[in-house]
Formats: structure tokens, sequence, C-alpha cells
């Protein structure tokens, strides 16, 4: 029994990174874009944060660089989305090969380099004995997504700014016919997504593995995305979802190492549970019949005013 | 010209296309064209980087007489295909595939370009024009069981693979063997990842072993990530795996096995330009210097750095192999007889693991 903290540990910093990501692509998705360029945005946000803890070993600037470098790279697709009107699917597409290859170039010179992990953000004592180590022992970025899921919360659902937001997603030509900034709204939205985006991608090589590594999100941004879906763009079950992949992402690794009753469930089942978890649920979800539509009804669509 | 991924990134032309130079025959007095393709970065610290490494050592050793080009990050699978065909299409006359997954389209773009010789590592399809070449890195995976036997205090060890393929089966087996030569206790738990490259996933494994009594942990995937958390959490220790880690684990690094891979790359390249080429099939080890031993870490003794070196010189001299029987499988049947030395296709098939290995789900 004295294993289930040490397994909730691993899990929370596994999930952290997917929660903060997920909840900026909830918000963008939320004023109708759908950006698909949620893995390259973390990449970047991951060589940004690197090289931040790399240079000055703070690692609240290392999660800052990380912010600012994923707001910089949405900023490219929100120009030629919102702007120029580009599609967005093979803009945000094309946005996750540009992060990919950009975050390898710029993190060319920084292989074969360790960097301190984060450390957590009570003090030790506070997490000396294993229970409380469940509670106190994690780092500040932890304790950041669980204070997103309820700020972004609150946020759509009792705010006015929320209430515009959602307007913008739901009938874009209605808010710009009250006249609310729909492209300023949504550069918003794009640039907090970026944002939260590059604050995953930094967590990488800050919380789960102190180096830099090419690739090192390895498909979480895929995941992001799909877990918007999964919580049908409600915070509160993107939490539940994150925590879902995040238990069995870690499941499958304490199960094949240490044997047990759960090591019977071969390997090859482990690595598709994650996505029979997410089959289901949209199952479920599209069971219900007020689920559907709960997606922003212009999510992905241009906004052409003239039209 | 060195083309990868990234340059073309950079010249924003996405990942479409390769550039199709067309054909070129190979005449008097060209360079000869080489062409390396990695499964994954040439950044990894690990495997790739030392296949990299042995492309550049080739690339200084025969100067203007060669042109070498690499592509990282080429994916198992048809994809695999598309870019051994543009090498050859562009003129590459030996072309290095450098992983096991690559072996269909090795084979399958081999037949298409009867001309271009082609060499795989750590395969086993051969045809007119694809020879084979391999380390034994399992008598590195000896010398590290040695010092783990020795150095392992729960007696508890752990292998982290990427798929069981049986090049890490006999990494798992000949860590298994020479640990409990020393200590007949040892246990190794293998734990498949599903990928040569998830840093997160690798570090999230060595975690949950280190959770559950391990306290040595040897890696076959491509990177430090397992190491790092071994260092951070304090066990005995754990091994660099294709490079020198010691970067990232400087007190937990007990040692290193490094590939290097120049001499074999120069040798083949040599072949080609004197017409001398055949497809071959060799497996070389630390006795050719392909496979060597890193520097000792510091919580490695004088006795068990001495007992490790004797596993080292013995592989080197032919006095010691550690497949010699007998060996019982994990279940309790002999497979070796005891005094007969496994042969190499017995090796190079391997899909059971020796006593102490545990079954992997």
């Amino acid at each position: 029994m004295e294993i289930i903290i040490p397994i909730l540990v691993t899990l929370v910093f596994a999930a952290t990174p997917i929660l903060l990501a997920a909840l900026g692509e909830l918000v963008v998705e939320k004023a109708g874009v759908l950006n698909l360029g949620v893995e390259g945005m973390m990449l970047v946000g991951a060589i940004a944060g690197f090289a931040g803890q790399f240079y000055t070993g703070n690692p609240y600037f290392a999660l800052l660089c990380g912010a600012v470098a994923g707001a910089a790279v949405s900023l490219i697709f929100g120009f030629l989305t919102l702007s120029l009107s580009a599609n967005q699917t093979a803009t945000g597409l094309a946005l996750t090969i540009f992060g990919t290859g950009f975050s390898a170039l710029a993190g060319a010179p920084f292989s074969a380099r360790p960097i301190q992990l984060m450390g957590p953000l009570f003090p030790p004592e506070l997490a000396t004995h294993p229970l409380w180590r469940g509670v106190f022992g994690y780092s500040a970025p932890v304790y950041f997504s669980f204070f997103m899921v309820f700020a972004i919360w609150y946020f759509l659902q009792k705010t006015r700014a929320g209430l515009i937001l959602r307007a913008v997603g739901e009938n874009d030509l209605s808010a710009h016919s009250i006249g609310y900034s729909v492209r300023g709204v949504r550069y918003l939205a794009v640039l907090f997504g970026g944002a939260m985006a590059g604050i995953a991608g930094a967590c990488f090589p800050l919380l789960l593995t102190p180096q830099w590594a090419e690739r090192m999100t390895a498909g979480r941004g895929w995941i992001a995305v799909a877990l918007v879906v999964f919580a049908s763009w409600r915070p509160l079950r993107l939490l539940a979802g994150a925590y879902l992949f995040g238990l069995v992402m870690t499941m499958e690794l304490y199960a094949k190492a240490g044997g047990g009753p759960l090591s019977v469930i071969p390997s090859e089942l482990w690595a598709a549970l994650p996505y029979l978890a997410t089959i289901v649920v949209l199952v479920l979800i599209s069971i219900r019949r007020d689920a559907s539509t709960n997606a922003p009804a212009c999510l992905g669509k241009p906004f052409l005013p003239s039209n | 010209m060195t083309l990868n991924r990234r340059t073309i990134l950079k010249a924003g032309a996405a990942a479409a296309a390769l550039p199709l130079l067309g054909s070129r025959a190979f005449a008097q007095g060209e360079p000869l064209k080489v062409g390396f393709i990695y499964v994954g970065t040439i950044n990894d610290n690990g495997y790739n980087y030392a296949h990299n490494q042995g492309r550049i050592y080739l690339q200084e050793q025969l100067g203007d007489a060669v042109e070498t080009t690499y592509v990282e990050n080429v994916p198992e699978g048809p994809d695999c295909e598309r870019v051994l065909r543009e090498l050859a299409q562009q003129g590459n006359k030996l072309i290095f595939a450098t992983s096991f997954g690559f072996g269909d389209s090795v084979i399958k773009v081999a037949q298409q370009f009867p001309d271009v010789k082609f060499e795989h590592a750590t395969g086993y399809m051969k045809a007119d024009n694809v020879g084979l070449y391999n380390a034994r890195f399992y008598e590195g995976r000896a010398v590290c069981g040695t010092i783990a036997g020795h150095l392992s205090k729960t007696g508890k060890l752990a292998y982290i693979g990427s798929f069981p393929i049986p090049e890490v089966v006999m990494g798992i087996n000949a860590l298994a063997l020479s640990a409990r030569k020393v200590n007949p206790n040892a246990t190794v738990k293998p734990v498949y990842i599903s990928t040569w490259n998830d840093p997160a996933k690798e570090a999230d494994a060595a975690r949950a072993l280190i959770d559950q009594g391990v306290d040595v942990i040897a890696q076959h995937t491509d990177g430090p990530a397992a190491l790092q958390v071994a260092q951070e959490r304090g066990i005995v220790g754990g091994f660099g795996q294709g490079a020198d880690m010691s970067a990232f684990a400087p007190e937990t690094q007990l040692t290193s096995i490094i590939d290097h891979w120049g001499p074999h790359y120069l040798a083949s390249a040599k072949a080609v330009i004197d017409g001398t080429w055949v497809a071959g099939d060799t497996w070389e080890g630390l006795k050719e210097d392909v496979v060597q031993i890193g520097p000792y870490g510091p919580k490695v003794t004088e006795e068990v750095k001495a007992a490790a070196e004797a596993v080292r010189l013995g592989q080197i001299d032919g006095s010691f192999h550690i497949f010699t029987g007998p060996i019982k499988d994990n279940t309790g049947a002999e497979r070796v007889a005891a005094g007969v030395v496994m042969t190499d296709a017995e090796l190079l098939s391997m899909d059971w693991y020796v006593e102490g290995v545990e079954q992997p789900a």
C-alpha cells in the first residue's frame, strides 16, 4: 500500500503538462478557434524553458520563458488564421511541424547539457510524512494547473469577459454586430493558449526529465487536443480527463515494473488504453443529447464579416 | 551537403519532400557519396549520436574522397523506404541504415537499386547488395552486469528496453548472467516502454522501478533520462548507453557502453572505393574496438573495477564468453549445456530470458 503515494506523485507530474496545455486549448476553442499546433508550441516552450533554466537557474524565470515563447509562436498562427483567414486545421498542423523543427534547431547547442529540476513549492519539512508528500510534494506548476482549472471555469461561467469570449465562439457575426472585436478576442485567446502550451512544454525539462531532447513532448500535445473534446469543453471534466490519462500512463509503468496482479495485462494493451478510454468516453458523450451541442458553434470557421 | 529534416524546415519547405536531384553516375575522381539514416536525432547523446560520430570519423579520415549525407528522425516504416529511395536517387552509392526496424525497407529499396550498396545495422536480412553489421553490445552488458552484481544492495536490477527484439533480449540476458555470477540471488526486471525516444516515459519508468526497490538500472533506450532519475533518487547506479553520459549522472553512472562505429564505416567506404565491397555480415565487439567501456564512476571500488576489467579483458582475448553453458531459462529448463557456447545465429534470434530475469508482460 505504501506504493500508492509514489504512484500518485508520478501520476500528478505526468498529468500536469497535459492539463496545462489542454486548458489553454479549451479557452482557444471556446473562442471559436481550433489550434492544432499545441504539440509544436509545447516543444518551443520546452526549449525556451530549458534555456531559461540553463542560463539563469531560476525555474520561475524558465517557466516565464516557456510562456513567452509559446505565446510568440502562437502569434504566427493567430496572424495567419485571424488576420489572413487561413485554414485553421492546416495552419495548426504547420505550426506543429514548425515548432518541432525550430525547437530542434534552437536546442542543438544544448544537447549533453543537464539542468536542475524545479524543486517542490513547499518546504520539504511539510512533506516528510509520505501522506503529506502526496499533498505538498509538488512543484509550483502543479498547483498552478489546479488554480487554472478553477480560474478558467470561473472566467468562462461567471464573468462578463468570459461571456463575450463564448459569444465570439458561438456566433461570431452576432458578437461582431453588437460591437465586440471578434479578432481581438480571438487573438487574446490564441495568445493565452500559446502561453499555456509553452508553460506545459517547459514542464518537461523542469519537472520530468532535466535535459533537452528533440521531440521530448512525444505526442502529449495531441493528447491535450483530444482531451478538450473528451471533456466536452468543460474545465472540471478536463481535470478529470487529464488525471485519467496520467493514471493510465503511470499505472502501465508501475505494473510492468512491480509485477503483481496488474502485470498480467500485456504491454500492448497498456499502450492502447488511453486511446480506448478516449473512444469510450466519446461514445458515452455522444449518447447524451446535450453534449454534442456543447462544441462552440463557430469552432474552426474563419471569421469573414464582409460575407 | 548535410541534408536533414531540420535544414529543410529551416528553409520553410515543410516536411513535404526531400529534393530530388536525380541519379548521377559514380565516376572515377568523384567523391563517393555515402548516406546514413538514423531512427532518432543526432543530439540524443546516445545511440544515434554514436552513429553520427562514426559518420564524422569517416568524413575526417577520407576527406574529399567521400561526401556524407545523413537524414535523422526517420520513422521505422513506409517513410523509411521513401528516404532510402531518395538517398539512392541522389547518387549515394553506399547507404547505412542504422536501426533494426529499417530492415524490410532496406531489402525492398535494395532490389530497385542493384548498383547501390546497403548496410543494415543490427538486422538479419541479407541480399547481394545488402550487408549486415552489428556490434556485440552484450559484451559491454557483461561488464555492466559484473559491476551491478557487486554493488547492488537489494539485488534487484532493472533494464528499461524499447521493444523485445533479440538485440535487447540479449542485453538483458548478458546483464543477468554476469550479475548472477557475482550475486546468485540477483534478479533483473525488464520493462519495455514501446518507444526509442520518449524521455519523460523513460524517466517515469525509472521512477516506477526505483519506487519498487530496484537499485541498479540499465537502459537500452536512446537517451540519459533514466540515468538522471537514478542520480536524482540517489540509488546505487546506472549505465550510460551508446555514449558516456557522466555529465547527466556524475555520481551515479557506474560506467558506460560506448558505440564506436567509425572504423567499420571507414572499412566499408574504402572497400566500395576499391571495388572490393561484398555484402558482409560483421559482428564486432570489444576486441575490434567497436564497443568500448567508458570510464568507471566514483562508486566503483578498486576491487569491483578489477572484476569488471577481468571480464572486459577476457572478452578481448577470447577466454571469456558470457553465453557459455550451463544456461537455464527463466522457467528452469536448461537451454545451453555445460561448456557449450551459444552460436551467433542463436544469439541473434534470442527470444527467451535466462534464469533470474522476470518474465515481462
